[in-house]
C-alpha cells in the first residue's frame, strides 16, 4: 500500500514521538515501582507527579483531582458505578442519554441490577440533547447524571455547561459525570466552572498510549472503589501505577490542550473542506450538527446506495482508513444506536461513514479522500 | 508421572502389506513434526509393529500425548518405563516400584499382567511371567486383586531383545492414516463451518492439503481473510503445512451479478470457483478437490446444484461431509477446535451477493446459456483472477 491516510482518529490515534520517548525512559531507565521505599521508587513516582501537574493544567484543576485507570471505559465504570454507589443516599435515580458510549450505558445497566432506575435523554436530528428534557427528568432523588461531551460517532457537542447548571440547581448533591473521551483536547473543558464532579479521559485518543486513562474527581466527591488491593491512589484504584502510561498520558494531555483554539481552527478548516467535497457526491447526508457546531475533528456522512462496510473496505484499498457508522452489515443489522436515535432513514443508517481527523491530517489528504470517493461511489452504487 | 519412553501403537497401517514400510515412515515423520512443539530432543524410530519416541529428559505424559493427539495413524500412546534385562526378581522389584509411584501403596484396584516376549530365549514363558509377577504384585499391594476379565489396571510387560517395556496405560490416539500416505487434495476453504471439517476429514485419511480461498474486496474484509488463514492454521494442526491460495474473485463476481440472472448467481459463481480451484490444483499436483458440501444444506448443495457445479470439474470432487447433518458438522468443528473461529461474523464472498431466492433445481443447459453472457470477458477475468493468487504457507502453531 503506497499511501496511508488515517481518518479514524476517533478510534485511536498515532502516538506522538515525544510521548514515546518519554515512555521509553520510564520503561528502560526509571522503571522502579513508585511505591518502593528506595530512590528508584522516588524517581518513578516523579513521572506520576509530573503527569498530575500536566493534567491539572489541561483542565484547570489540581493534580490531586486525578485517579489513573487503564482506559476510558474503566474511568466511566468507576465514575458511574463507584459514584452512584457512594452517593445512593441522595437517591437511586440516574439520568443519561440515548447516545452514550457502551462504557456508560453498560455501567448504568449494571446499576439497575442493584435497584437503580434510569432515564434516557433523547437527541434531536442533529444528535444533541434537549435541556428542557433534562430539566424535567431531574428529580430530587437523582443521584447521578452522565452526559458525554462529544458524541463519538457524530461529533455532536452536548451543552455540558448548561446541563451542569441545571443539575446543580435541582439538587446540589446530584453528581454530574462527563465522558470526555472524545471531547478532551478538542473543547476547552473546565470542570470546576462547569459543575462537573467526574470527568473521564483516555490516553490513546489524544496521541497518547493505549492502556491508560484518568478520572477527574472534584474535591469532596466520594466514589466507591471497584478495584481493591494494595491501596494505591487513595485506596480508590489499587494496583501498581502504570508509570510509563501515566507519563505518556500527562504529556499527551499537555500537548493536546496547549493550543486548543489554534487546533480547532485548523481542524474546522479540514472538516469544512471535506464536507464541501462530499456535498457533490450524489445522495449524501451529513449526520450530526452544523459543521461549525459539532466537534472539529469528526464528520459523519451517509452515502445512500452503498453499504457502509463495503465503502470502508473500498477506501481501505485506496489507503484511506475510516470507520463505519453501522456495525457489520447484512447479517448483523446492528446499526448505530446514536444514528438511530437521531431518526435517520434506513438508506442513511446503513451507509454512514465516520471521518475523524487529527491535527496532523493535511488538506492534500482530504482532497485525495474526496477524489477517491468520487471514483468509488459510482462503481459501488451500481452493485447494490 | 514423568516418562522418557513413549510407545506409539498403530493399527490400520500395520496391515498394508508391502506398503507398510512407507506408511511407518510417514507416521514417524508426522510424530517427529508433532513433537517439535515440545522443544525437547526426541529419538523417534520404528520397531516391528510400533514406533518409539524416546525423550532425553523425563516429560509429563500428558504433554506428550497432547502433542501427539492430532497425529493421524496413532491408535494408542503408552507412556512406558524401559527396564534393562536382568533377573526376574529385579524385574518384579521394578514393577512394584513403578506401581507404587503410579497408584500408591494402598491401591485397591484390580489388575492383570499381560506379558509378551519377542525374545524367545528369556528363561520364563509369558504365562510363567504372568503368574509369578501377579504373585509379587499381590504381595506388595495387599488391597489389590486379580481380575482376568476387566482389570482396572492392565500391567503390560514386553520382553524385547535387549530391554523390557513396562506400561499400564494406553492413551487413545486419533486413529486414521498418517498424513502423506494418500497424496494431496485441493480444499475449497471458506470462512464457514463445513470446509475446515472437510479438510480435517481428508487429512484423517492420510491426505496432504492445499487450499484455495476466494475473497472479494471491498465486499469482504481483511478480517474475513485473516479468519480463513486462522482456520487453515487449525486444519494444518492435523494435516501439516497448507499452501493457501488466496484469489481475488471480486471482478468475476460482479460480472456474474451484472450479466446473469440473480437467482443463478450462486451456482454460476461456484462453477467459476471450481474451475479456478481446479486449475490451481492441477498446477500443484493435487489429485482432487474437496468441499464442505452436505446434501440439501443450502440451495447450492442440492443434488441438482451440485451436479451443475460438478459439470465443470474433471478432477474428482470429494465431499466428506456429504451425509452429515449440520449439527454433526458443528460437533466435529468443535472437536477440532475450529468452531469458535468459524462463527466469527465476517462476510465471505458467497454471502455478499447472495440472491434472495436462489435456484434449487438448476438446469445445466440453462446455466450454460446464462454463462454465455459472460463469454466476451470471462476468460480474461479468470486469467486475471489466477494472477492475483497470493500463496501463504500456513503452518501449525
Amino acid at each position: 500500500m503506497e499511501r496511508q491516510i488515517y481518518l479514524d482518529n476517533s478510534a485511536t490515534t498515532r502516538v506522538d514521538d515525544r510521548v514515546v520517548e518519554l515512555m521509553k525512559k520510564a520503561f528502560l531507565s526509571d522503571y522502579g515501582n513508585p511505591s518502593s521505599m528506595h530512590v528508584m521508587g522516588i524517581n518513578s513516582n516523579a513521572y506520576a507527579e509530573k503527569a498530575g501537574r500536566q493534567l491539572a493544567a489541561s483542565l484547570g484543576c489540581e493534580p490531586k483531582n486525578f485517579i489513573y485507570t487503564s482506559c476510558g471505559t474503566e474511568s466511566d465504570n468507576l465514575a458511574i458505578i463507584g459514584g452512584a454507589l457512594a452517593n445512593s443516599r441522595t437517591g437511586k435515580h440516574i439520568i443519561t442519554t440515548a447516545v452514550e458510549h457502551p462504557a456508560v450505558t453498560e455501567s448504568v445497566k449494571r446499576l439497575t441490577e442493584y435497584g437503580f432506575e434510569t432515564s434516557y435523554l433523547s437527541v434531536d436530528e442533529s444528535g444533541v440533547i434537549d435541556l428542557d428534557e433534562l430539566k424535567s427528568a431531574l428529580r430530587p432523588d437523582t443521584c447521578l447524571v452522565s452526559i458525554m461531551a462529544v458524541n463519538n460517532e457524530t461529533g455532536a457537542v452536548m451543552p455540558i455547561s448548561d446541563a451542569g447548571r441545571l443539575i446543580k440547581e435541582n439538587n446540589k448533591k446530584t453528581l454530574f459525570h462527563v465522558d470526555a473521551v472524545q471531547g478532551f483536547g478538542h473543547l476547552a473543558l473546565r470542570p470546576a466552572s462547569m459543575n462537573i464532579d467526574l470527568l473521564s479521559i483516555s490516553g490513546h485518543k489524544i496521541h497518547g498510549p493505549k492502556g491508560v486513562g484518568a478520572l477527574y474527581i472534584a474535591k469532596g466527591v466520594k466514589v466507591k472503589s471497584l478495584m481493591v488491593g494494595g491501596g494505591q491512589q487513595e485506596n480508590l484504584r489499587s494496583g501498581t501505577l502504570n508509570i510509563p502510561g501515566i507519563a505518556g498520558l500527562g504529556l499527551a494531555a499537555e500537548l493536546a490542550t496547549k493550543d486548543i483554539e489554534g487546533k480547532r481552527k485548523k481542524l474546522f478548516a479540514l472538516k469544512s473542506r471535506l464536507a464541501r467535497g462530499v456535498a457533490g457526491l450524489g445522495d449524501i447526508h451529513i449526520n450530526g450538527p452544523e459543521i461549525n457546531e459539532g466537534a472539529p475533528h469528526i464528520l459523519n456522512v451517509s452515502f445512500a446506495g452503498v453499504r457502509a462496510e463495503v465503502l470502508l473496505h473500498a477506501l481501505e484499498e485506496k489507503g484511506i482508513f475510516v470507520s463505519s457508522g453501522s456495525a457489520c452489515a447484512a447479517h448483523h443489522p446492528g446499526v448505530s444506536a446514536a444514528l438511530k436515535a437521531m431518526g435517520l432513514p434506513d438508506k442513511y443508517l446503513t451507509s454512514a461513514i465516520r471521518f475523524s481527523m487529527s491535527e496532523w491530517t493535511t488538506e492534500e489528504e482530504i482532497d485525495y479522500t474526496v477524489s477517491s470517493l468520487g471514483e468509488l461511489l459510482p462503481i459501488l452504487r451500481r452493485f447494490r | 508421572m514423568r516418562f522418557k519412553v513413549f510407545l506409539i501403537k498403530y493399527a490400520e497401517i500395520g496391515v498394508k502389506g508391502k506398503n507398510r514400510g512407507s506408511f511407518e515412515d510417514a507416521l514417524v515423520k508426522q510424530v517427529r513434526r508433532a513433537l517439535r512443539k515440545l522443544h525437547q530432543s526426541f529419538n523417534v524410530y520404528k520397531q516391528p509393529g510400533r514406533i518409539y519416541a524416546e525423550s532425553e529428559e523425563e516429560l509429563e505424559a500428558e504433554d506428550v500425548t497432547g502433542a501427539l493427539s492430532k497425529v493421524f495413524g496413532i491408535v494408542g500412546i503408552c507412556p512406558a518405563v524401559q527396564l534393562k534385562e536382568g533377573e526376574f526378581d529385579d524385574l518384579a522389584l521394578s514393577v512394584t516400584d513403578y506401581m507404587e509411584k503410579m497408584y500408591g501403596k494402598d491401591c485397591d484396584k484390580s489388575f492383570k499382567v499381560f506379558a509378551r516376549r519377542t525374545k524367545k530365549s528369556y528363561p520364563m514363558t509369558s504365562q510363567e511371567i504372568n503368574e509369578a509377577l501377579g504373585e509379587k504384585i499381590l504381595d506388595a499391594f495387599p488391597n489389590m486383586h486379580v481380575d482376568v476379565h476387566e482389570p482396572q489396571i492392565p500391567v503390560y510387560i514386553e520382553v524385547r531383545d535387549s530391554f523390557i517395556n513396562l506400561y499400564t496405560k494406553i492413551m487413545p490416539g486419533p486413529g486414521g492414516m498418517p498424513v502423506g500416505t494418500a497424496g494431496k487434495l485441493m480444499l475449497l476453504l471458506s470462512g464457514g463451518i463445513d470446509s475446515p471439517v472437510a479438510g480435517y476429514m481428508v487429512a484423517k485419511r492420510g491426505c496432504k492439503i492445499d487450499a484455495t480461498y476466494f475473497h472479494a474486496p471491498p465486499y469482504t474484509s481483511e478480517w474475513a481473510k485473516k479468519k480463513v488463514i486462522d482456520l487453515a492454521r487449525i486444519v494444518a494442526e492435523y494435516s501439516g503445512p497448507i499452501a493457501l491460495h488466496i484469489i481475488n474473485f471480486a471482478e468475476i463476481q460482479m460480472a456474474i451479478y451484472e450479466k446473469c440472472p440473480h437467482e443463478e448467481l450462486t451456482v454460476i459463481m461456484r462453477r467459476y470457483m471450481m474451475r479456478i480451484a481446479q486449475t490451481i490444483a492441477k498446477k500443484n499436483e493435487c489429485l482432487g478437490l474437496v468441499t464442505g458440501e452436505s446434501i440439501g444444506q443450502v440451495a447450492s448443495q442440492t443434488l441438482h446444484s451440485m451436479a451443475v457445479t460438478n459439470a465443470v470439474c474433471e478432477l474428482p470432487v470429494y465431499r466428506p461431509c456429504i451425509g452429515l447433518d449440520k449439527q454433526e458438522i458443528v460437533e466435529l468443528s468443535k472437536d477440532i477446535g475450529a468452531f469458535e473461529t468459524s462463527i466469527l461474523p465476517y462476510e465471505d464472498c458467497c454471502t455478499t451477493f447472495a440472491p434472495d431466492h436462489p435456484v434449487t433445481h438448476p438446469n445445466l443447459e440453462r446455466i450454460e446459456l446464462s454463462e454465455k453472457n459472460l463469454e466476451d470477458v470471462i476468460d480474461e477475468m479468470v486469467e486475471k483472477a489466477l494472477a492475483t493468487d497470493e500463496i501463504l504457507w500456513v503452518r501449525p502453531e
